[in-house]
């Protein structure tokens, strides 16, 4: 990162020095100008009062509303998370098959949960589960929430899955096979908990897209920390201060989520590196981390 | 089939409000995103910091929490409105327009972030030539490196479109009538929910396979040559 600057700029002499310092002032100034028009039209609508603010100060406000909605979002995330690894690695597993029919079928299934939106899913899963009476009606829209997002990161994860055990040299396969091996016992073996160092990093950033997609439980009624978040505006009626106070919370759980993607992946940069017999270049995290990866983009590099 | 044929006009309008929404969406978030990567690569710390908050706090926020805040805050609370209050269609206008500031803004982020992996991927040759013949980073930024860049993120951002085209689906929560407001009416109403699942699977693997395919292609064909 930080060899990047000097790619499009010199190393400042003392006169650039000068002007960067002045245009840095002159950002700064309209910055705090954009600042304080926001901080006038806050406070015109009487977005700054103590009434609006104060509810975020009592508990009661925290244990009936934001609380419940932390809970709601992190066990929708933990649960589709889970299950979502357990799918994506048999259907990554499955896309490497030696049989043309468990392969294709598995490609077929991976490529259409990623060419649906999460939201469809999920109004579908809700839908299923309501007419055939699967799950009680409390637990209806939670199993719809993780149904969208097991099927969705799972065929993601398992892109990644597959990506991470092709990165590994042939030698290994090879070298297995000559030792009498069964394909079963190579995979699980060999090649799984080699290629899972190449996949962390991918994985934790798509661990970051579940938990920030399972707020999509909103718009089928679960109870999760935008939906609860939006229930507190409309009781103390301060909408605005309650979906920043939300936001602010997402952040902080998914940036918790990323610094931990961050620390895992340098430490198997440089950690594993002595160790290791194979290091696996690491699977690319597609273009944007956090975005969904979509379409026919993650290229294998192998 | 009837189902089909009943709710033809109904799909047409609400796939092609999913168009309209992706289409505008994208043009801001490549504008803005263009704009916030020019800002994380600039020689001003102030600028690069703004860059780097905007892309953290925005990358971090769910969609669904940002398009509400659209409509709650900046219109419900701020009286922020961005069509013409006097019209007839004005609320149905307000949050198609609101929603699609709040799609932009939010892969706008994205977008600055692919942009900026492909700055990187530009040789440190390309740049320090430009700079050599007296080229400002302004003059570097626009000549040089991003015709080269943007040619190296076409894949990226395909896939950022592509994502923003479903993403597009959530500005059902402000009431706008793009494809899942009208599937989850549909599935409530009609006994055949296998049919109106598959119509709509269907629509988005339309929309988003050719996309997927053309990016391929285009990344492909022009990739620079290195």
């Amino acid at each position: 990162m930080r060899a990047e600057p000097t790619l499009l700029y010199d190393v400042p002499g003392p006169k650039a020095r000068n002007l960067y310092r002045l245009l840095s002032v002159a950002v700064a100034v309209a910055l705090g100008v954009i600042g304080y028009l926001v901080y006038r039209a806050l406070d015109s609508k009487g977005q700054l009062t103590s009434e609006k603010w104060s509810p975020f100060t009592e508990s009661t406000s925290w244990t009936t509303y934001l609380l419940p909605g932390i809970r709601g979002t992190l066990i929708a995330a933990a649960l589709s998370i889970v299950l979502a690894l357990i799918l994506g690695a048999v259907l990554g597993i499955a896309r490497l098959s030696d049989h043309r029919v468990i392969r294709s079928a598995a490609g077929f299934f991976v490529e259409l949960f990623r060419a649906i939106p999460v939201l469809i899913l999920m109004i579908f899963a809700y839908q299923l589960f309501a007419d055939y009476q699967v799950f009680k009606a409390k637990y209806l829209a939670l199993a719809a929430v993780v149904t969208g997002l097991t099927l969705y990161n799972g065929s993601v994860i398992a892109e990644i899955v597959r990506a991470g055990i092709k990165s590994l040299p042939k030698g290994q396969t090879e070298a297995a096979k000559a030792l009498g091996m069964r394909k079963s016992m190579i995979m699980r073996t060999i090649l799984l908990p080699q290629a899972v160092t190449a996949m962390l990093p991918a994985l934790i950033s798509q661990m970051v897209v579940a938990l920030k997609d399972s707020a999509l439980g909103y718009l089928i009624g679960y109870v999760e920390v935008v939906r609860s978040g939006q229930q507190l505006g409309s009781f103390y009626g301060n909408y605005l201060p309650a979906l920043l106070v939300v936001a602010a919370i997402m952040i902080v759980l998914n940036s918790a989520l990323t610094l931990l993607a961050t620390r895992v992946e340098k430490r198997l940069r440089t950690g594993r590196r002595g160790r290791a017999a194979v290091v696996p270049t690491a699977v690319p995290v597609t273009a944007v981390p956090g975005m969904d990866l979509t379409g026919n983009e993650p290229e294998v590099r192998g | 089939m009837d189902i089909l044929s009943e709710y033809w006009d109904q799909l047409i309008s609400a796939f092609w409000m999913t168009i309209k929404l992706t289409a505008l969406s994208a043009v801001g978030a490549l504008v803005l995103g263009t704009i916030l990567a020019a800002m994380r690569v600039s020689p001003i710390p102030v600028a690069r910091w703004i860059g780097t908050a905007y892309v953290t706090i925005f990358r971090n926020t769910p969609l669904t929490l940002i398009i509400i805040f659209c409509s709650f805050g900046l219109y419900q609370t701020m009286g922020v409105s961005l069509a013409p209050e006097n019209s007839p269609t004005f609320l149905v206008d307000n949050n198609i327009r609101l929603a699609i500031l709040g799609l932009s803004v939010y892969t706008a982020a994205f977008v600055c972030e692919s942009l900026r992996a492909g700055i990187n991927t530009v040789h440190v040759g390309q740049a320090e030539a430009g700079r050599s013949l007296g080229l400002t980073f302004a003059q570097n930024l626009r000549l040089i490196v991003l015709p080269q860049a943007f040619r190296s993120v076409i894949a990226p951002l395909g896939s950022v479109l592509i994502a923003l085209t479903k993403n597009s689906t959530i500005a059902s929560v402000i009431g706008v009538a793009e494809a899942s407001l009208l599937m989850k009416s549909m599935i409530e109403n009609e006994a055949a929910i296998f049919v109106v699942g598959g119509i709509f699977a269907l629509g988005f693997v339309i929309l988003t396979l050719p996309m997927g395919l053309l990016f391929g292609y285009l990344g492909k064909r022009l990739e620079v040559a290195r």
